[in-house]
């Protein structure tokens, strides 16, 4: 506004000479996030416009624009409400239970021991195993009551053998993903033990500091930031769990497995009501934006620094 | 004295660990073992270790339309990652190299991304798929795969060219190469290992995918919906299933254990190394 004055065609001929400079900067972008916004980004904005439709296959009444009607409806649907609690039980326990048990065995590998790469290779690789595989060798050799191990141990242990799958059903699928996510947190708090300077913990040492008085006020706030991206991670992951839900319970009994992602399935797909699907849908994304970006604002700086270790 | 003490702790805790990463790989070697294994001997109590073993089952893997499936496994998770490779590659090179403005906003929205739940965009991606004929096909799953693994790879990617010095570019500039042969001449011999990491992590991802690939297709689909099939056929046998499953991990591991170095890197987005 306030500008020196300056002749007015060639300011524009600089705009538009600027404009075009800016985008032939961008062009190696613009590819890639084309990509991206059609095909993860349009259609969330499709599903907001879906989830205010009656709209089912099955029946013969054309699609009608209903405003919130399917929202409403989801926050009076029993199942749906128990979905959530579902979703936010399930992917609590396994971020938790991951960081322990990644936390511990990372502790342990962080040592100069012999085999320690061959220990650390055999540790990390239950995450590379395809979902769908582990669960299914999981539900018939492991979990089983009468052909699975985990029913002869407990048998021999004297609990008897366990109907994991209908009697513990949240369990089940907790512990077949906190197996691969412990072996993900694994790889990176086991990467931030070891960008932790050894000369600090050296000079704990020399100062008489236990091991453990070490690891606790040395080790563990070095770590704080690596612990948070792993939640981050495993969270935005372990939300979407599907495959381990699919082929271990179906979701039963009685939807106790039943997370958002394997309801909206439902809905859409085993229903076909298109409407209601999309309408959970759009909480489920809103949901998981609410929790993960204050937990991306947290993490932010470990980004933004371009990198640690 | 202390010394002695500390040995000792040492040695517990070596084995603690061993006795903590057994735990962790046995459900895999148990996988691994029970493939060997009979019908009868793999649900024989207590488990045997030694037996008589047989390759039975992964013979009669292929008996039904396992070769197809695999088939359709290996042209999405090449193809896929091909393109993803082809498309990050120059984005990268925009939000760090020659860094436009607002690059870090680029990079923000890019993990954010990630965070939102593909289910909610199932119905769409469905139906538009259905309008253009591209249901069931290796076609369809490519491209789904591409997007779901481009913010990592640009991630990944962008974290492997930070590293390159400066001065590599500066002399470019003098030098008067266009971005072009900037990108195929310099960079990319500079990060091949970063490159390789890179696709290894994506394909990993592209091979295990299951909600898109059951949802999306049907008979044309990749290995996952190939086990999910599995189950329906009735009767499970534990030691089939343990052939199928170690047959179909076997690139994966290999892949998971060639990229180990540079895992973390892929896995955190770049932000831990």
């Amino acid at each position: 506004m306030a500008l020196p004055a300056a002749p007015q065609g060639s300011r524009r001929a600089l705009d538009v000479n600027s404009l075009a400079k800016g985008w032939w900067k961008r062009l190696p972008l613009v590819p890639a996030m084309a990509v991206v916004l059609v095909v993860t980004q349009l259609p969330f904005v499709i599903t907001l416009y879906y989830s205010m439709q009656r709209w089912n296959l099955v029946s013969t009444s054309a699609p009608r624009f209903v405003w919130f009607r399917n929202f409403v409806g989801a926050l009076h649907d029993e199942i749906f409400l128990k979905a959530v609690v579902n979703t936010a039980v399930i992917t609590a326990a396994i971020v938790f239970a991951s960081i322990v048990i990644g936390g511990l065995l990372a502790a342990g590998l962080n040592r100069e021991f012999r085999g320690r790469m061959i220990a650390r290779t055999l540790a990390i690789t239950p995450f590379f195993v395809m979902p769908v595989a582990a669960a299914l060798f999981w539900k018939t050799g492991v979990y089983d009551p009468s052909f699975g191990i985990l029913g002869w141990v407990t048998s021999e242990i004297g609990v008897g053998r366990l109907n994991w799958a209908s009697q513990y059903p949240k369990l089940t699928i907790i512990i077949l993903s906190t197996w691969q996510w412990s072996a993900f947190a694994l790889l990176i708090l086991l990467a931030g033990m070891q960008s932790f300077p050894t000369e600090v913990g050296e000079a704990a040492a020399i100062d008489g500091a236990g091991r453990l008085y070490a690891f606790r006020r040395l080790m563990l706030p070095h770590l704080r930031p690596f612990m948070e991206l792993t939640a981050l991670l495993i969270a935005m992951y372990v939300l979407d769990t599907f495959a381990a839900i699919t082929i271990l319970t179906n979701g039963g009994p009685a939807y106790a497995t039943t997370n958002l992602s394997y309801y909206v399935y439902l809905e859409a797909f085993s229903a076909f009501d298109l409407g209601k699907a999309s309408a959970f849908g759009v909480i489920a994304l809103v949901l998981a934006i609410a929790l993960t970006v204050p937990m991306l604002r947290i993490v932010s700086g470990i980004f933004k620094e371009g990198g640690r270790a | 004295m202390k010394r002695r003490t500390s040995s000792l702790t040492d040695a517990v805790l070596t084995l603690l660990t061993w006795l903590g990463v057994l735990i962790m790989f046995a459900p895999i070697a148990l996988m691994v073992l029970t493939s060997f294994k009979s019908e009868q001997d793999a649900v024989s109590f207590p488990p045997k270790l030694f037996f008589t073993p047989t390759i039975e089952h992964y013979r009669r893997i292929f008996e039904n339309d396992f070769a197809a499936f695999a088939t359709t496994s290996v042209v999405v998770t090449f193809f896929s990652t091909l393109v993803v490779i082809v498309l990050a590659v120059p984005a990268a090179y925009a939000l760090t190299v020659r860094p436009i403005p607002k690059w870090r906003d680029v990079l923000f929205f890019l993990i954010s991304t990630k965070m939102m739940p593909i289910a909610a965009g199932i119905v769409p991606i469905y139906l538009v798929a259905r309008s253009f004929d591209l249901l069931n096909t290796a076609t369809l799953l490519i491209i789904v795969y591409t997007s779901m693994n481009l913010p990592l790879a640009v991630w990944m990617i962008r974290s492997f060219m930070v590293e390159i010095p400066r001065d590599v570019f500066d002399a470019v500039e003098v030098d008067g190469a266009g971005r072009w042969r900037e990108i195929t001449r310099i960079i990319l011999p500079l990060i091949r290992p970063g490159l390789a990491s890179t696709a290894l992590l994506c394909g990993i991802f592209a091979w295990n995918e299951f909600f898109l690939a059951v949802n999306l297709t049907t008979t044309v689909s990749t290995l996952p919906v190939f086990l999910q099939k599995f189950l329906s056929f009735g009767q499970l046998y534990t030691a089939q299933v343990a052939a199928v499953a170690t047959l179909i991990n076997v690139p994966v591991v290999a892949a998971g254990w060639i990229a180990q170095k540079n895992l973390t890197r892929g896995l955190t987005f770049g932000a831990v190394r």
